[in-house]
């Protein structure tokens, strides 16, 4: 889809906001705004560079980044108007939800095959019977993979010769990543210009920039080489139902990042709210707030998710005026699942909250605010809060690792996402059937893990360095 | 000691009639009875009479809490909670769908579960242990640097991958184990158990090692390891002698609380390897959503759970001379 129709199909569509989109959004503008924050204090700054002086740490955050990216574009949800039958007819809106992201990846989107096909394949991985004609007059039925319908289109029909094949193959590979880099040298090339204009000493930026650039250059060239192979080709080659693999994983990052990001809405308000006067008040509140959080980490997590997603599922086929698609159904179900990861992964960070807050408490500081008369709340959040600040933020990126792991496992037992959506779970769950066709199809598995391994590992990794970086007691340990 | 158990087991008990609370509002609050009877009956046989009868059969036609059409105690005891949550304390956990004792059913499925569980968890926990030390003497080499890197790898694979890919390799391709299945023979049960137990000890390795490894790099930083060494005792005998001893404090205390969930089964090895046991059962309840199996699992598990918050208190003081029960 060019530009510029991408831009008229938006501005004629009706926009559909679903719930998870406006709050993976809200998430994105408050981390817009502690960047802000971050880097107008001076002391902040300092941390962070610490934090991105680190190879590692800066590879992950743009790794990340990019998925991010992904993310958000495919969070601006909008169905197209359908065509008028007569001239004077109100506009209608078609009833499938499509995002921007769908729209970039139309054709990857729309370009289904039959059934199975391995990764750039020409042919699919099924055999079917083909009726041949002899010279001779005579028909015979053979059993053999046909050729497919959209990848490798553009060779004439028949088996296609080898040599052909591969050139195609090079020069595709080769003008996608071509293509790649020159985007990413005008882009980085502008960045330095824009760096050489606002720094007055580029000395003192001592973030491995260097090592962004790299990152950037590597996806870059990657996505370029994709883009190439795409004209023609399936990557990640098809699932089942002859769907692109490349498309689906794209889709599923999405999914992965609502599932590690929005229950933080819930655990960190939870979390922070009881765990710090838990620690600072001690005596009855204590008592109360250890009886919550004991009783609810007592409960199997599984099996709590299990039986709230089990109810919400009820509830929702019970009351299918509420949904006008069925894109809205999944959404509120994923919605669903995120609260109730919420509810269940708050314990943690609410136990170590209480620990430092009890040990803060009799910090000269804090006894001095108390003497001269703060009340408990402005010492909390004045003199506590940006004290635990980086073991929130620690806690944070390790949970953001470990729900994405979750989904996958909750997919699989069933009370995951909706099974209309797409998720690395949904694709490993199915993949598994998949290892014991004739040829094995292994192609969906291997993406969704290629996908995951990078978006968790980069996670992890990041975790590590904001740890090494930002929590005073690892200091010369590592 | 004795008045301290006693003390910490009461406290056990209002923690489990919340748990009680909780799953009792998630199963028949969010969800009415008439929800759940026409999930289980299925849109087809939905009529008023059956929906009827499936509750007077489980006994879910009684009111929640008070039951105003009865006298005396059974205004409290004919209620669905009184008959479905409070028995569960009595460890009377019902019947499932299909008509089992589950409690019958959990005692049968409870030697699977222990047969993968043990075995993981002893290899697991000296494999990790000797891992994260291993990496400790060769601190701040290249060597413990690509081991705490190859940790990170490891946490950051899916432990479902481990187990398509173990099953794919081992069982399909190499053909060594058979793919899937249990036997209750103790002479053919390893044939069936070595591959559950390798995935699930390689699915643990990468955090339990980097942990353990933290755990003994703050020991080693201790003022008594500066004096060991001062005195003149090699690296070697340093750690094997005083840092091991002292690490195992908080690894001994960190896993004892696991030790009673053992018996809960992994739910995800069991169902891939078609163990019999309570993870399987849990997740096939899950599965044919069977409320009743669920409930009991729930109350089970946290019970475990308990148990093993004050066996991990009682470990404190047997590891630790320093800490006394009040």
């Amino acid at each position: 889809m060019t530009i510029h129709a991408l831009f008229s199909t938006l501005s004629q569509s009706l926009w559909v906001w679903l719930a998870t989109d406006v709050l993976l959004w809200l998430l994105f503008v408050l981390f817009l705004f502690s960047v802000v924050v971050i880097v107008r204090s001076p002391l902040q700054r300092a941390v962070w560079q610490k934090v991105f002086r680190q190879r590692l740490a800066v590879v992950s955050t743009v790794l990340l980044a990019i998925a991010a990216c992904f993310a958000l574009l495919d969070s601006i949800h909008l169905r197209e108007p359908l065509p008028r039958l007569t001239p004077e007819a109100s506009v209608r809106y078609s009833v499938e939800v499509n995002s921007v992201l769908d729209l970039i990846l139309t054709d990857l989107r729309k370009n289904h095959e039959k059934t199975y096909s391995a990764p750039l394949a020409v042919n699919l991985a099924a055999l079917e019977p083909v009726t041949v004609s002899m010279p001779d007059g005579a028909v015979e039925v053979r059993r053999e993979a046909p050729r497919l319908k959209v990848a490798g289109s553009i060779f004439p029909p028949g088996p296609v010769n080898d040599t052909t094949y591969w050139l195609d193959v090079l020069q595709r590979v080769s003008f996608g990543a071509l293509g790649g880099a020159l985007l990413f040298a005008l882009l980085w090339l502008g960045c330095l210009m824009a760096r050489r204009v606002l720094t007055s000493n580029p000395q003192s930026n001592r973030v491995a920039w260097r090592w962004v650039g790299l990152t950037l250059g590597v996806v870059f060239i990657t996505g370029g080489v994709f883009t190439g192979l795409s004209t023609n080709f399936h990557v990640f080659g098809t699932d089942k139902v002859g769907q692109d693999v490349l498309y689906q994983v794209l889709k599923s990052l999405r999914t992965a990042l609502v599932i590690g990001l929005v229950p933080t809405l819930v655990t960190l308000p939870l979390g922070i709210a009881l765990g710090l006067s838990a620690g600072y008040f001690r005596g009855k509140v204590d008592d109360v707030i250890q009886y919550i959080y004991t009783t609810v980490s007592a409960v199997p997590g599984v099996l709590l998710i299990a039986a709230s997603v089990l109810s919400i599922q009820v509830m929702i086929d019970n009351h299918p005026e509420w949904f006008a698609t069925a894109v809205e159904r999944g959404d509120i179900r994923l919605l669903a699942l995120c609260i109730i990861l919420g509810m269940t992964s708050w314990t943690g960070i609410a136990r170590l909250l209480r620990g430092e807050a009890l040990k803060m408490r009799e910090y000269d500081y804090v006894q001095a605010a108390r003497a001269f008369g703060v009340g408990a709340g402005q010492i909390l959040l004045r003199h506590v809060l940006p004290n635990v600040f980086p073991i929130i933020l620690i806690t944070l990126v390790m949970e953001f690792s470990s729900l994405v792991l979750a989904e996958a496992v909750l997919s699989y037992i069933g009370i995951g996402v909706d099974p209309t959506m797409f998720s690395f779970g949904l694709m490993i769950n199915n993949a598994r059937m998949e290892l014991s066709r004739d040829p094995v199809v292994w192609w969906s598995l291997t993406a969704a893990f290629l996908f995951m391994v990078i978006l968790v590992l980069a996670a992890n990794l990041l975790a590590d360095a904001v740890r090494d970086a930002l929590d005073p007691r690892s200091e010369g340990q590592s | 000691m004795f008045a301290y158990i006693l003390r910490r087991v009461l406290y056990a008990i209002p923690i489990l009639i919340g748990v009680n609370l909780i799953t009792f509002a998630l199963f028949f609050m969010v969800n009415s009875p008439d929800d759940m009877a026409r999930m289980q009956l299925g849109v087809k046989r939905v009529t008023p009479e059956a929906i009827q009868q499936w509750k007077a059969e489980r006994g879910y036609d009684k009111p929640l809490f008070l039951n105003e059409t009865s006298a005396g105690v059974a205004q409290i005891t004919d209620t669905i909670f009184y008959s479905k949550s409070l028995t569960l304390f009595a460890g009377e956990f019902g019947r499932s769908e299909d008509g089992r004792e589950i409690g019958r059913e959990i005692r049968e499925r409870m030697g699977p579960s222990l047969a993968i569980a043990i075995p993981t968890f002893l290899v697991g926990l000296g494999l990790t242990v000797s891992l994260s030390l291993f990496l400790v003497l060769f601190r701040g080499t290249w060597l413990d640097r690509t081991g705490v890197v190859l940790c990170v790898g490891l946490m950051s694979i899916s432990s479902l991958f481990f187990i398509i890919g173990g099953q794919f390799i081992f069982a399909r391709m190499l053909q060594l184990v058979p793919i899937s299945g249990y036997e209750s023979n103790p002479l053919v049960a390893w044939h069936f158990l070595i591959l559950p137990v390798t995935v699930a000890v390689v699915a643990g390795i990468g955090s339990s090692t980097r942990w353990y490894r933290t755990l003994f790099l703050e020991e080693i930083g201790k003022d008594y390891v500066r004096t060991a060494r001062a005195k003149g005792l090699s690296d070697t005998a340093v750690l094997f002698r005083h840092v091991l001893r002292n690490g195992l404090i908080p690894i001994l205390t960190g896993v004892v609380v696991v030790i009673p969930t053992l018996f809960m089964g992994s739910l995800l090895i069991e169902s891939f390897f078609g163990i019999p046991g309570l993870g399987s059962y849990t997740i096939d309840a899950i599965a044919a959503q069977d409320f009743a199996v669920v409930r009991a699992m729930v109350f089970l598990g946290s019970g475990l759970y308990l148990l093993g918050l004050i066996l991990t208190d009682l470990s404190y003081t047997l590891v630790d001379p320093r800490i006394r029960l009040k």
